[in-house]
């Protein structure tokens, strides 16, 4: 540690760090862009200059370490100007169309435009012309928004390990596309809407089935049907101006009848369904010399990326349905039987953290006599949309408890909403299935936390099992080479497309820093330490369904209703 | 000599991103274009992207992505053709094959290319047709040339 001084003031600084990390943690806020925490910075957008002195110009906080006795200015007149000139030449060829944009009230560039004060179209620039691509069942690009920080581009490459865009063209043609700029719906990306979360501006939005849901909820015909994933109680509440990580899981539900949903169930129900397959499957595997290491299949974005960047793994892919489809499926087929609603006429939407759950609904094989078992995704953020458009008052509304029987869950099922949970809840049915006893602590605590890499060994009886859980499918590029040069013992593998898992999924509410993310995540875990059932074979609504509908786990009704598969696809990688 | 795809990349072994523009270079010259196979094999090559190499070819003027059309008009911006209103003419063989530069015509008979000082600059503005070159052309007699080659396609001499 040494001292540095910042307008004037003294403040600590790490050897090594950027300027721009000390002065956030001296409390000195200086606008971004183009800045990702924990990325190699780019320096491409110049919104965090400042002055220092005896360096001529002015030099960008994000991308210059701290040295001892340095002395810098962070709001002189200069640096402020310079910002201000930035943003205006932004905005000099931006569609100036805020109210009619999804990122209104909502939107780095017009928080800058407001904080810097601008009040006055001092350049008047091209307005280019671009096509929107809409041709993504769950991302829509809109070039003339974008301001060309180079995030979307940083994070699909760096993170995700995907690169299904980048920097095309020159100058004034500049933008962002794919591989000979045709539609992401045929390119290599899946789906993740991590760039959505990391744009500062509407350039990078969720294709919304808004339009259709309504339609549903307004059609006497319909019985309409919503599921919730396991993180969307613990992220819902942001949207609305609660703290980060509080569980509105009661409220939430009521929001749904206001709404007019006639059935609110849990997807963490169909999580544990998950897991007396997915356990079975393991242990199944396990005897029989079956593929291993088996991999989750619960997130659709790894899915897609395995299919088309490691189709020899496919095989090591679970060929158990994701709870969203586990849950669609049991809703057109057990439900609508035993209730007698013909399921043609029955609406199933799902709340979602995920805008890739909207292509993996769509996805051909997962509909039943050409049906698709889920009817609409929404992400929670337009869930929130939805809740404000009906002028509902979160802050003012009784809890309610969800439907029977999909409404019941173990607080395994609930751990689905975070990195390592699924196989947290996988170990702990595994060991009963295997040993016929419970875990004297169902708690794995090394598969727990947002490291990107988890790894740990469990004994159940006399087998010892290699766990590697991970998240950001750029840790999975690097689990799958090392498993692929033969340098890993691993058994049972968990990926989920976004780093920290479905709490930082590519739907939920924006702006979300590293400490909401850690609280959404803390809720989780106090959900499963406080839960009378742990584990998901103990749901006793489980068992209820396997004994009237299913049969066992992986036998012929539960194959042909809960498993799937899945086929290499050829894109441009 | 003519090369295959696989000869340029075995010539590159072992390489890296810095041999990307010169593979590119080599590649177009045998095959006239870029084509989505050859930028995906590229892309293996190398270990990048083939949004990457996408992008970084499209920062150059020099790269195309589509087969040269029957015939191929390359159109002079040096700043001689520039002052004597090259530009004009651009527009208007944009307009009249309705493609940019850089693209070829849907039935893939004429192909348009923006070249730099193409050295005849006593000429300018002008444009070369197959290699045939066209002096001090204008919007308007740029739309008889174009005609006539119209009539080669038709005709399909
Ligand atoms: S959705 Fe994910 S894979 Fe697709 S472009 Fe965005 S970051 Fe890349
Ligand atoms: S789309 Fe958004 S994140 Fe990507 S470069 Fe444009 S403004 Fe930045
Ligand atoms: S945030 Fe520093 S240059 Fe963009």
């Amino acid at each position: 540690m040494f001292t540095i001084e910042v307008n004037n003031r003294e403040v600590e600084a790490k050897p090594g760090e950027m300027i721009l990390d000390t002065l956030k943690r001296a409390g000195v806020k200086v606008p971004t862009l183009c800045h990702l925490p924990g990325l190699f910075p780019s320096g491409a957008c110049r919104m965090c200059v400042v002055e220092i002195d005896g360096i001529p110009g002015l030099t960008p906080s994000c991308a210059y370490p701290v040295r001892e006795g340095m002395k810098i200015k962070t709001h002189s007149p200069r640096a402020i100007r310079a910002r201000k000139t930035i943003v205006e030449l932004l905005l000099s060829d931006h569609p100036d169309d805020c109210l009619y944009c999804v990122r209104n009230k909502n939107c780095d560039l017009q928080d800058l435009a407001e904080e810097l004060g601008v009040r006055e179209r001092r350049y008047t620039g091209a307005k280019s012309q671009y096509n929107i691509d809409s041709s993504s069942p769950a991302i829509i690009r809109d070039p003339a928004k974008c301001i060309l920080c180079g995030k979307c581009v940083r994070v699909c490459e760096e993170i995700q390990g995907v690169s299904a865009i980048d920097f095309i063209n020159r100058g004034s043609r500049s933008q962002i596309g794919t591989a000979f700029d045709e539609g992401l719906n045929i390119s290599s990306c899946i789906k993740c809407g991590q760039c959505i979360v990391v744009c500062p501006t509407g350039a990078l939005r969720e294709k919304s089935y808004i339009k259709e849901v309504m339609n549903a909820l307004n059609d006497p015909e319909k019985f309409v049907v919503v599921q919730h994933a396991p993180s969307i109680s613990v992220t819902l509440g942001e949207e609305f101006g609660l703290k980060p990580g509080q569980d509105v899981m009661g409220i939430m539900t009521a929001a749904l009848r206001r709404l007019g949903f006639d059935r609110v169930f849990d997807t963490a129900f169909s999580a544990d369904l998950t897991i007396m397959e997915e356990a079975s499957e393991l242990v199944h595997r396990i005897q029989t010399g079956g593929p291993l290491p088996m991999m989750t299949s619960c997130s659709p974005g790894w899915i897609k990326f395995v299919e088309q960047f490691y189709p020899e793994f496919i095989p090591n892919l679970s060929t158990c349905k994701s709870p969203q489809q586990m849950m669609g499926a049991i809703i057109k087929t057990y439900y609508s039987e035993t209730q007698g609603i013909d399921p043609a006429n029955i609406f199933s939407v799902s709340i979602m953290p995920c805008t890739a759950k909207k292509f993996e609904a769509e996805r051909p094989e997962l509909a039943r006599n050409g049906m698709a078992d889920i009817d609409a995704v929404l992400t929670t953020r337009e869930l929130a949309r939805i809740i404000r458009m009906r002028g509902l008052d979160l802050n003012n509304m009784t809890p309610e408890g969800a439907d029977t029987p999909f409404g019941e869950r173990s607080s395994a099922g609930k751990l689905f909403g975070v990195s390592g949970g699924v196989m947290e809840a996988a170990v702990r049915s595994a060991h009963y299935f295997l040993t016929g006893k419970e875990l004297t602590n169902p708690k794995i605590q090394e598969l727990r936390g947002l490291d990107g890499i988890k790894e740990t060994r469990v004994k159940i009886g006399d087998l010892e099992l290699g766990l590697a859980a991970v998240s950001g499918l750029g840790n999975a590029r690097k689990l799958l080479d090392d498993i692929k040069a033969g340098k890993k013992d691993i058994q049972f593998i968990e990926v989920m497309t976004c780093p920290g898992g479905c709490i930082a999924g590519g739907g939920q509410p924006l702006s979300a820093n590293i400490e909401t993310i850690m609280a959404r995540m803390k809720m989780l875990y106090e959900i499963d330490r406080d839960a009378t059932v742990t584990e998901s074979h103990n749901n006793k609504y489980i068992k209820k369904i396997y004994k009237e509908f299913l049969g066992e786990p992986l036998k012929e009704k539960s194959h042909e209703i809960l498993h799937t598969h899945y086929h290499k696809r050829d894109v441009l990688m | 000599m003519n090369y295959t795809l696989d000869d340029i990349l075995q010539k590159h072994p072992h390489a890296k991103r810095d041999s990307l523009i010169p593979i590119l270079q080599e590649v177009q010259e045998q095959e006239g274009y870029l084509s989505k196979e050859a930028v995906k094999k590229i892309g293996e090559h190398l270990n990048l992207s083939t949004s990457k190499i996408y992008g970084v070819a499209t920062f150059y003027n020099q790269f195309r992505f589509e087969p040269l059309g029957k015939y191929h008009i390359q159109i002079c911006r040096g700043t001689a053709c520039h002052v004597k209103g090259s530009s004009k003419v651009l527009d208007t063989l944009q307009r009249e094959l309705k493609i940019e530069a850089g693209k070829t015509t849907k039935d893939g008979e004429i192909s348009l290319e923006v070249v730099a000082c193409m050295g005849a600059c006593g000429l300018a503005p002008v444009i070369s047709i197959n290699g045939e070159f066209f002096a001090g052309v204008t919007a308007d007699k740029v739309k008889k040339i174009l005609k006539s080659y119209r009539r080669k396609v038709t005709e399909n001499v």
